[in-house]
């Protein structure tokens, strides 16, 4: 007998050899076990982007803005509701597509980009998204933006651009010769990037067009499946931006003028659903299906009421674009899954950090003379 | 060549099938947290994984009720029979706590609890950042914990199966004693 024996209760029988031979067997087996959980867990590739990374390289690019979203920041929170055409209802399941069906809708606009306290620019990227509550639970949440395309097709290119496009401290304008290798390393980029310059830039967010950007799948009852992409498209003539609102030192006029547009009337939007075919690209974002795909009205989006920021409403929500409800589905588009990540990332984050009030007031400083 | 007492079938069918699912469940968690790829399909499956987890979970511990598992050997010093009750009473707390931790996070971040299709659970808490904040960082903790007690309890399985042979193992073991107890000492 010996100490082997007394600690691991061998019977007396065994041989010391025998005995470590067992305890090796068994350490053996625990370390495989740790390593499959340290490998699944990815810390054997610490090279790899992971949905953290992906929000440092935000708060690297943004500073920090504790409590606030990590991109989209600044925004407002908007209400209303959908009303169905009925014309969805033959390509997906989703009860909201329903003949005559109504849906509640909370949403947010926001300004692209990680500053909560940034002045509002016309040329910021603008975006809505929304969450309609549909009966029994389900949810349909997406983010859409006042851009044809997306900029980058994957989450590593995002990764790059983040920080290529960082402006520089001296200048406030990104590093020419950085973009520019990014643009060169990223064809698709150059080519959405040129797409998104010259699209046309209205005087707000009440008359911008709002795309989903990435395809996603409509289901139908007989299980037929549609490759999708949606716009929100208004009833509102987009109007350019005048040289008054050019003038304008309100900080906040984008947001003031759609709250002060609210005040007076509904404003409304039509739910563009355009029909992929088959070979068209579901899984590159940067690229634009062909114009004359079929496009299909799904319904109304009415936006009633808009109110800031404020404990339990929209900026309480996390917009993830891949709560659907049974009838959408995602497409293989690898943005999908990685916004889904890293919002659920900037959410886990920001819900757990003190609250500061949002730029965006109660009461428009200015927009009484719209 | 005394036939040492086993956990009954139910008991052992549960065990070795919620053995599979934990191990499972829990690699799917620590590699959807760090994936980007593959976030969306692993949430999804891990979502109507805990909630099954949770149900046989309840199923297993009225099993236990009403049929005592059999007593450890009389020979197995007090610490280790401390050490194998408080490990196991661990083991039944984090199969009921971690599906009920994440569905109650997900509640109070108002993310829908999508099983399948159109099914969703309705929240049990109210829309709070602030406890979805504190419940999803307990939810990682724990499963941490969880995997250390996993690890801890095959480790000891296997030092009763290899090394002690007292039948302990055996009782749980998916398959039936071909030896006595007497019989594996003696050929030791």
């Amino acid at each position: 007998m010996t100490l082997l024996h007394d600690l691991t209760g061998a019977p007396a029988g065994t041989t010391t050899r025998a005995l470590c031979l067992r305890l090796s067997a068994i350490g053996a087996v625990l370390a495989a076990s740790a390593g499959t959980f340290a490998y699944a867990g990815g810390w054997l590739s610490p090279g790899v982007l992971t949905p953290a990374r992906l929000v440092d390289r935000f708060e690297q690019v943004n500073g920090p803005h504790p409590g606030f979203r990590r991109n989209h920041a600044k925004g407002l929170c908007v209400s209303g509701s959908f009303a169905a055409d009925g014309t969805g209802a033959r390509l997906s399941k989703a009860s909201l597509f329903a003949p005559g069906r109504v849906t509640p809708v909370e949403g947010r606009v926001a300004l692209a980009g990680g500053q909560p306290y940034a002045a509002d620019a016309e040329t910021t990227v603008r975006s809505l998204a929304l969450r309609f509550r549909l009966p029994d639970g389900e949810e349909w949440r997406t983010g859409m933006n006042n851009i044809p395309v997306f900029p980058v097709r994957t989450p590593e290119a995002f990764y790059e651009q983040l920080l290529a496009a960082r402006p520089d401290s001296a200048t406030g304008k990104p590093d020419p010769e950085r973009l520019a290798a990014f643009f060169a390393a990223h064809p698709e980029s150059a080519k959405a990037a040129a797409l998104i310059k010259v699209r046309t830039i209205t005087s707000g967010f009440a008359d911008s067009t709002y795309w989903g950007l990435n395809a996603f799948r409509f289901v139908a009852a007989d299980g037929r499946a549609t490759p999708v992409r949606w716009a929100v498209v208004p009833d509102k003539e987009p109007a350019p931006e005048t040289t008054a609102q050019a003038a304008r030192t309100d900080r906040n006029f984008l947001f003031d003028d759609l709250a002060t547009q609210l005040r007076q009337r509904p404003l409304r939007w039509h739910l563009i659903a355009t029909l992929g075919r088959p070979d068209d690209p579901v899984a590159d974002a940067t690229l634009p299906w062909p114009s004359d795909r079929e496009s299909v009205d799904l319904g109304t989006l009415t936006l009633t009421g808009a109110e800031p920021e404020a404990s339990g409403n929209c900026r309480d929500v996390n917009f993830d674009p891949l709560v659907l409800p049974d009838g959408i589905a995602p497409s293989n588009d690898p943005l999908l899954s990685a916004r889904s990540a890293a919002y659920a990332r900037s959410f886990t984050r920001r819900a757990g950090e003190e609250k500061s009030p949002s730029a965006v007031a109660a009461t428009p400083a200015r927009g009484a003379d719209l | 060549m005394s036939d040492l007492p086993r956990f009954n079938l139910p008991a052992r069918v549960l065990h070795w099938s919620m053995a599979a699912l934990i191990l499972v469940m829990l690699l799917i968690g620590v590699a959807m947290v760090a994936s980007l790829a593959d976030y969306h399909v692993l949430v999804a499956v891990h979502r109507p994984l805990g909630l099954l987890i949770l149900l046989l979970a309840v199923v297993r511990l009225a099993n236990r009720w009403r049929h005592p598992p059999p007593t450890l050997p009389a020979d197995l010093p007090a610490w280790q029979q401390r050490a194998a009750h408080a490990s196991h009473v661990a083991l039944y707390g984090l199969m009921l706590a971690m599906p009920l931790l994440g569905w109650a996070m997900l509640s109070a971040a108002r993310d829908p609890v999508t099983l399948a299709g159109p099914f969703v659970l309705p929240p049990i808490l109210p829309h709070s950042p602030l406890a979805y904040a504190w419940l999803r960082a307990l939810h990682g903790v724990l499963a941490y914990a969880l995997f250390c007690l996993v690890l801890a309890h095959l480790g000891a399985a296997l030092l009763h199966a290899l090394i002690r042979r007292d039948g302990v193992f055996a009782s749980m073991a998916p398959w039936r004693r071909r030896r006595s107890a007497t019989g594996l000492q003696a050929d030791a």
